[in-house]
């Protein structure tokens, strides 16, 4: 077989088309970070569990460790790094999470933003529970969660138009 | 973790894709969700040669009713399961399952195909289908051929599947309408495989049960289908005598290894808890 055997692909990333060669085993995490030059999503665990490396891919939240590059091939995908409004502000999510301090670390928030973005397209009005096992495939380690699941609810309520009401401690 | 080099294929009908699997032998294998093969071939536990996408064959995805039965094709993801409103009504344990199956990201790519042609005694729905005594439709060079879900497994890992074969769908009888229904999934924390689980249909008519099947899912090498456990309950009132005596039934074929989720002993005994649970569960949503 040749070792250097390389597979066209072509993908839109945050709205740009991007076009490259890669070799197969190529894992689409290794892509975005090195071809790509897309750093914020993370390579955790390495093992399907931490989420940290989440992004969307045509409408779903996908763990980018896991998945190969040609696998992505034709597909649109969004990371981190195509969240904030064009004009530059932070997108809601964004704002949610510095407002109600929804990171301490920082290495599992991209990860956390994108599937939380996927999560409000599915179920815009999501309930507290349905946050928690819906990020439950999102590991944090500084946290507790609790200004995560706050930092999603304040993003509902303004991408909702409704006041967020900061739950009692 | 990088995996080792391989080809890569991806074929658009389900007769290129048995081509190029006769073609490359023990040498290439197919590609669905990927999320068990991919981990292996990061761990270089797994090195095909030759991978085989079967992402971009229209053919294998979609969920369609034909008479009194249901049909589910391979790549349909668990995400789309738990979406389905055909499942969702006819088979609502399909869900429930699904729900109960890894996390968010892996269920959009995670497939039912992959998830029963693995032979992962861990994974959920290969003891679901033989609770519902579903059928594989494995696609070779010859052509189609329908093996039981009760017959498929023959150890980890081992199943009736050839290298030349691919595994195009999932065929299931629809259970009548009022059926009771449950899975319950002991299990340490969201994405883990269970300790031990049961899937348990049943219908109720006047107050005795006139069918009942039971599965167990990580408490063998295999997926077991308890027979006996089934048949005791059979013809019962669900009384607290009967479902002890199921239970020692369904706790008795179990030979689950002792690991990280406890000693064999306790995951035999777990297995006759969760029965007991999916029994308790089935019945409260049983009509009749």
């Amino acid at each position: 077989m040749s070792d250097t055997e390389q597979f066209p692909v072509t993908m839109t990333v945050n709205g740009k088309k991007v076009q490259r060669f890669v070799e197969a085993r190529t894992l689409l995490i290794h892509f975005l970070r090195e071809d790509l030059n897309l750093t914020g999503p993370h390579i955790g665990c390495e093992t399907t569990h931490c989420g940290a490396c989440t992004v969307e891919m045509n409408g779903m939240s996908v763990k980018t460790c896991t998945l190969f590059a040609v696998q992505a091939n034709g597909a649109e995908l969004t990371t981190i790094e195509g969240m904030a409004n064009p004009d530059g502000t932070l997108s809601a999510l964004q704002e949610g999470f510095r407002q109600m301090h929804g990171l301490q670390c920082g290495f599992c928030t991209p990860g956390m933003i994108m599937r939380a973005h996927t999560l409000l397209k599915e179920n815009p009005n999501p309930t507290e529970d349905e946050i928690r096992m819906g990020i439950s495939g999102n590991l944090c380690r500084c946290t507790g969660y609790q200004n995560i699941v706050k930092a999603i609810q304040y993003a509902a309520a303004k991408l909702n138009g409704t006041d967020f009401q900061e739950a009692a401690e | 973790m990088i995996p080792g080099e391989f080809i890569y294929h991806r074929p658009s009908s389900v007769a290129e894709a048995v081509a190029i699997l006769a073609n490359h032998g023990e040498e290439a294998r197919p590609l669905s969700g990927g999320h068990s093969l991919i981990p292996m071939m990061k761990l270089r536990m797994a090195a095909p040669e030759h991978l085989v996408d079967l992402g971009g064959i229209a053919d294998l995805k979609g969920i369609s009713e034909d008479g009194d039965m249901i049909s589910i094709g391979a790549m349909t993801t668990q995400h789309e399961l738990i979406a389905s409103d055909l499942l969702g009504s006819k088979l609502p344990i399909i869900r429930e399952t699904s729900q109960l199956i890894a996390d968010p990201q892996i269920r959009y790519v995670g497939t039912l195909g992959g998830n029963v042609a693995n032979g992962d005694p861990g994974n959920d729905m290969p003891a679901l289908m033989q609770c519902l005594n579903a059928s594989y439709v494995l696609t070779g060079p010859e052509g189609d051929r329908e093996v039981s879900a009760r017959d498929f497994y023959e150890a980890a890992y081992f199943t009736k599947l050839a290298p030349e074969e691919i595994l195009t769908a999932i065929r299931i009888p629809v259970l009548p309408a009022g059926h009771g229904y449950a899975y319950e999934k002991l299990k340490r924390k969201v994405g883990d495989y269970a300790t031990a689980a049961a899937a348990v249909v049943l219908t109720m008519s006047g107050g005795s049960v006139s069918f009942c099947a039971i599965a167990l899912t990580n408490v063998a090498d295999t997926p077991l289908f308890a027979v006996e456990a089934g048949d005791i309950l059979t013809g019962s009132t669900l009384d607290a005598e009967t479902v002890k005596r199921a239970v020692a039934a369904a706790e008795a074929i179990t030979e689950p290894a002792s690991d990280g989720r406890g000693p064999a002993e306790y995951r035999t005994k777990m297995a006759g808890v969760m029965v007991q649970r999916a029994l308790a569960r089935a019945a409260e949503r049983a009509k009749g």
